[in-house]
């Protein structure tokens, strides 16, 4: 059981939240403009990390809100959570 | 040395010790193909090639140890009720072999095909459950459907009382299905791979991956020194997507944490495997005497080998509810593997964008039933350097072209 961090609501435990999967994979402003690899990058490709992870959220029953969490998939650590629209604490 | 009677008398008699099951040779420089994973597909992979396409010039890389991974993890259930005509022909394939298995490997595998009983609970389970029934009969493949009365005939500890939160509407049942030894399958593998000549090497972790300037694959880097091979076949279920990205290839993959658990032992009390996708629980009962029960995947991707609590409290409670006379049962220990699911839940099996590289991956929550199978069509797939026909259908490209094998319901883990 993991004790996230809301960023509108603070610490709740895993029962409150929504796995959404991997985070920043933006959907193509014009799917038609864009070639078959593309799309299936977009709707399948994942990177899949041993380490830091960069995840959404939801925080379902409370705010409703999507956030975004990076974690560390070998130990399940929690490094930060942060709204959507930001960029990834780790990057340069 | 050849299992038989005549030799378990001899030894017995004699007092020897029986001798190494495999030989634990130093790796050397250059192999024809490089196998990366001693699981049981990674081992099946190796003895096909050495058995069936003369290719013994072969090494198994570990990580770990041999069958450590989820051969050693999961709970062992064979079935091949699967719904798409691909993915039942794949499968169906796996359990033609295992039935021959122990002769072929001169091993005892301890495949019992006991029966498996799929549970429905609801009017949608019903109809999802009979569509895989005359799909499966269609195939040849058997499967039939029993009524609650018929299903507590089959296996009489089950409670079909319609006081249950979910009651049992009736049952899907492969009788050719049921459970085998996890630790003997990769053993036997192991030991028939190496008297072919198949270099098992352990502790012997992939830390890069070679290529020339055209892009193919001249070898791997480990941490026992570099290892040439023109063909390197991955085969490293929860960890494929950390050794393809080496080569520089994303994969439609994420690796879950897949937990399971095992009871005390006690008298057979549960003569098949029992399934319920609905309300999460499956379980049969080892030779030992253990009730094996598998839960669920926790929400989240993790390399953790470990899963929430919660998980297995959820399959507990099904299963008390299923099986009200387990309730005393004590539990022993639980533990999680790291399992590679795809989209479709369907595994991927092929040639990849680097020539050279193929890879094996994918197979989920349940690739335990597809080792005999997985490691035949990947063997025929590495030495042609083309797909296996039954292992077309599963290629990397179905992503694109979206021909995907939606076998989420036949998973029966759901997610």
């Amino acid at each position: 059981m993991l004790l996230i961090r809301c960023p509108f609501c603070g610490a709740r435990p895993e029962f409150e939240f929504h796995y959404g999967g991997e985070a920043h994979i933006a959907r193509p402003p014009d799917p038609s403009a864009v070639d078959d690899t593309a799309w299936t990058d977009f709707l399948y490709m994942r990177s899949n990390p041993k380490g830091l992870h960069a995840e959404r959220w939801r925080h379902s029953p409370g705010c409703g809100r999507f956030f975004n969490c990076l974690r560390d998939t070998i130990g399940d650590r929690i490094v930060a959570t942060y709204p959507v629209g930001q960029k990834r604490p780790d990057a340069e | 040395m050849r299992f038989s009677f005549a030799t378990l008398l001899r030894q017995a008699f004699t007092g020897n010790a029986w001798p190494e099951q495999w030989r634990s040779p130093e790796p050397r420089s250059a192999y024809d193909v490089v196998i990366v994973g001693a699981g049981g597909h990674g081992l099946a992979t190796a003895y096909y090639l050495a058995s069936e396409h003369g290719i013994r010039n072969v090494a198994v890389l570990e990580k770990g140890w041999l069958g450590g991974g989820n051969t050693g993890r999961n709970t062992t259930i064979i079935r091949s009720n699967y719904l798409q005509d691909a993915s039942a022909a794949l499968y169906e394939h796996a359990l033609k072999l295992w039935e021959g298995l122990a002769q072929a490997l001169n091993y005892n595998v301890m495949y019992s095909p006991r029966g498996v009983l799929m549970l429905a609970h609801t009017e949608h389970d019903v109809r999802v459950l009979r569509r895989h029934v005359h799909a499966n009969r269609l195939a040849g493949i058997d499967n039939e459907w029993l009524t609650p009365d018929q299903a507590r005939q089959f296996c009489p500890p089950l409670n079909i009382s319609n006081d249950l939160r979910y009651p049992v509407l009736g049952a899907s049942l492969q009788r050719r299905g049921g459970i085998a030894r996890h630790d003997a399958v990769a053993w036997g593998y192991a030991r028939a791979a190496s008297t072919l000549g198949v270099d098992i090497v352990q502790n012997c972790e992939v830390t890069g991956v070679h290529r020339d300037l055209s892009g193919a694959v001249t070898g791997v880097e480990t941490t026992r020194g570099p290892i040439t091979a023109r063909k390197i076949a991955v085969v490293a279920a929860g960890h494929t997507s950390v050794v393809m990205a080496m080569a520089g290839i994303r994969l439609p993959l994420e690796s879950f944490p897949l937990q399971a658990l095992v009871s005390e032992p006690v008298k057979p009390v549960l003569p098949c495997v029992v399934m319920s996708s609905a309300i999460h629980a499956y379980v049969s009962q080892s030779d030992k005497g253990e009730l094996v029960i598998g839960a669920g995947t926790d929400a989240y991707t993790s390399y953790s080998q470990r899963g929430a609590l919660y998980i297995v409290t959820h399959a507990l409670e099904a299963i008390c509810e299923l099986f009200p006379a387990f309730r005393r049962l004590r539990m022993l220990r639980n533990w999680g593997g790291i399992v590679d699911v795809t989209p479709d839940r369907s595994p991927i099996i092929g040639p990849t964008p680097v020539p050279g590289l193929f890879m094996n991956c994918g197979w989920g929550t349940g690739g335990f039933k597809a080792t005999p199978g997985s490691g035949h069509v990947f063997a025929a797939t590495v030495a042609r350097g083309e797909p296996h026909p039954f292992a077309a259908p599963f290629g990397l490209d179905r992503f694109r072209s979206g021909r995907l094998i939606d076998e989420a319901a036949a998973a029966a883990v759901s997610h």
